[in-house]
């Protein structure tokens, strides 16, 4: 089934009895050469590409849940590459240059909107580590710009310019950056995946990993044992203990990051914003509603709820940078269980156990990779080598020591980021 | 959330810092893969964990804390000083 506008209409003069499910609920097999734990974002994009790219197609993902019903259903649905350490910056280069092909690819619409990303600064520092970084990703060939406060002020004059504390410099553009409808990422890769002959399978909860004499075996679930000649991890916040069912211990601690709408408003907020001050950061969804956050609570949780000192901090972070939306009513909240690494930046490599292959470590970065991340998961699955763009997302770089990517520069130590 | 402090009571999370699982300190001699153990390496369980928190807006003591990830229940308090972590493993 394609999607087009000629389709839509004429669904739309037919009672829209054409529409089929996007992707079939098949019962899973005995055996597959790639079994994919995880059907979230990464592990539907990743079993896309290893069909797409690599003619690999005898391959399952298995969800504990339904599909998409993870952290890619739950983030504030931000797309950029504006990072500056080597490592992180190819790697979200590549992923942004994917979202921008993404919808032709998949023939659905995932709402991209390229609406731009300005990272305001409200000192002299901070202006610098934004030239910096504008610089570096100007190097590795994506776009960014330097804006004058009074070209923040034309995009964006509902902000507090004149707040005594934190006033507005300026801010570090770009263009390319913006948002993306995040359900319908995750629908798009897994209609895709199952149309290229992908078996994906809901409610099979992986309860065990096998591994004989260092290599992978299979796996056993919820739905029977299934045999696969590799296994993928793409279990984001869930990964430390998906990897334990394997004997491994990962460097990763799972944190809570909350996230925020408002009611619908009319549109105000045209773009992606951060305000330096608290992270915050907010954009406005195509219904209305603001979506903002700022940190995490910074303590170990799976609860998927946070607590309210940090819904105090965001409001406060929020009126402090929109005074005039500070009437604005709250509609919803919501947690997020993110997969926190000791430097803030995500592991696609293979494990110490042959055939066991690991995408973790995504902290608040996961629904930026996806694409990227599927796709350089995919070329580490069928080919054993990494993909170009992700030669530095390494698992030994703790243990060594060499090619950590602190980007915010506070130190490799889990309570720092 | 709310922690009860042994010296002041029951506080809100806002005045205590969160340092992360309460792990026993390496001994200084100690190889590189159990420093990288102790640093980086985390069991990071759904469910119970020793953790240290330390009382910093209050009477500045370091707590060891078990919490139930998956629920934020603190199911128990007490000194870090008087919970065995101070030796080397």
């Amino acid at each position: 089934m394609r999607f087009s506008g000629w389709r839509v209409l004429k669904e739309g003069l037919t009672g829209n009895k054409g529409w089929k499910p996007h992707w079939r609920d098949p019962e899973p097999k005995s055996e597959y050469d790639v079994v994919i734990i995880g059907g979230g974002g990464h592990g539907l994009a990743t079993a896309y590409y290893l069909a797409k790219e690599h003619g690999i197609n005898n391959v399952a993902v298995l969800e504990k849940g339904y599909l998409g019903g993870g952290n890619v259903g739950r983030n504030t649905t931000i797309v950029r590459a504006n990072y500056y350490l080597p490592g992180n910056s190819e790697f979200y280069s590549h992923s942004l240059k994917l979202w921008e092909g993404m919808e032709q690819d998949l023939n659905y619409n995932a709402m991209m909107s390229q609406r731009g990303i300005i990272n305001l600064f409200h000192n002299d520092g901070q202006r610098d580590a934004a030239v910096r970084r504008g610089n570096s990703i100007v190097n590795q060939g994506d776009d960014a710009e330097i804006l004058s406060r009074e070209q923040v002020r034309e995009l964006a004059p509902f902000l507090n310019f004149e707040n005594n504390r934190f006033p507005i410099m300026g801010g570090l553009m770009q263009r390319r950056a913006g948002t993306a409808r995040h359900d319908a990422v995750a629908w798009g890769y897994a209609r895709g995946a199952d149309m290229r002959g992908v078996d994906l399978i809901q409610n099979c909860e992986v309860t065990g990993i096998d591994v004989k004499d260092g290599k992978v075996v299979g796996v056993q679930t919820a739905r029977g044992p299934i045999r696969a000649k590799k296994v993928a991890l793409a279990a984001a916040g869930r990964s430390g203990q998906v990897a334990a069912m394997a004997g491994l211990t990962l460097p990763i601690e799972s944190h809570v990051l909350q996230a925020f709408v408002s009611e619908g408003l009319k549109p105000i907020v045209d773009h992606v914003i951060t305000f330096a001050e608290g992270h915050l950061y907010i954009s406005q969804s195509d219904k209305g509603g603001m979506v903002f956050g700022s940190y995490l609570d910074f303590y170990s949780s799976y609860a998927a709820r946070g607590n309210l000192p940090m819904v105090e901090h965001t409001m406060e972070s929020f009126v402090a940078m929109v005074p005039a939306l500070s009437k604005a009513r709250l509609l919803r909240s919501w947690g997020g269980i993110m997969d926190m690494t000791p430097d803030g930046s995500p592991i696609i490599d293979h494990s110490p156990i042959d055939g066991l292959y690991l995408n973790c470590g995504w902290c608040y970065g996961g629904f930026k990779a996806t694409p990227g991340s599927g796709h350089v998961y995919a070329h580490l699955i069928a080919t054993d080598r990494p993909h170009g763009a992700a030669t530095k997302l390494k698992l030994n770089r703790f243990r060594s020591g060499v090619g950590l990517m602190d980007e915010e520069g506070t130190g490799a130590q889990h309570n720092l980021h | 959330m709310r922690i009860t402090c042994p010296v002041c009571g029951e506080r809100d999370r806002r005045e205590f810092y969160y340092k992360g699982a309460a792990l026993v300190r390496p001994a200084e001699g100690a190889d590189l893969d159990a420093w990288h153990e102790y640093v980086h390496l985390r069991e990071n369980p759904a469910g119970a964990l020793d953790e240290l928190w330390y009382h910093e807006m209050g009477c500045n003591s370091w707590l060891k804390v078990t919490r139930n990830t998956a629920t934020h229940e603190i199911l128990d308090v007490q000194l870090a000083s008087e919970a065995g972590l101070g030796g080397e493993k």
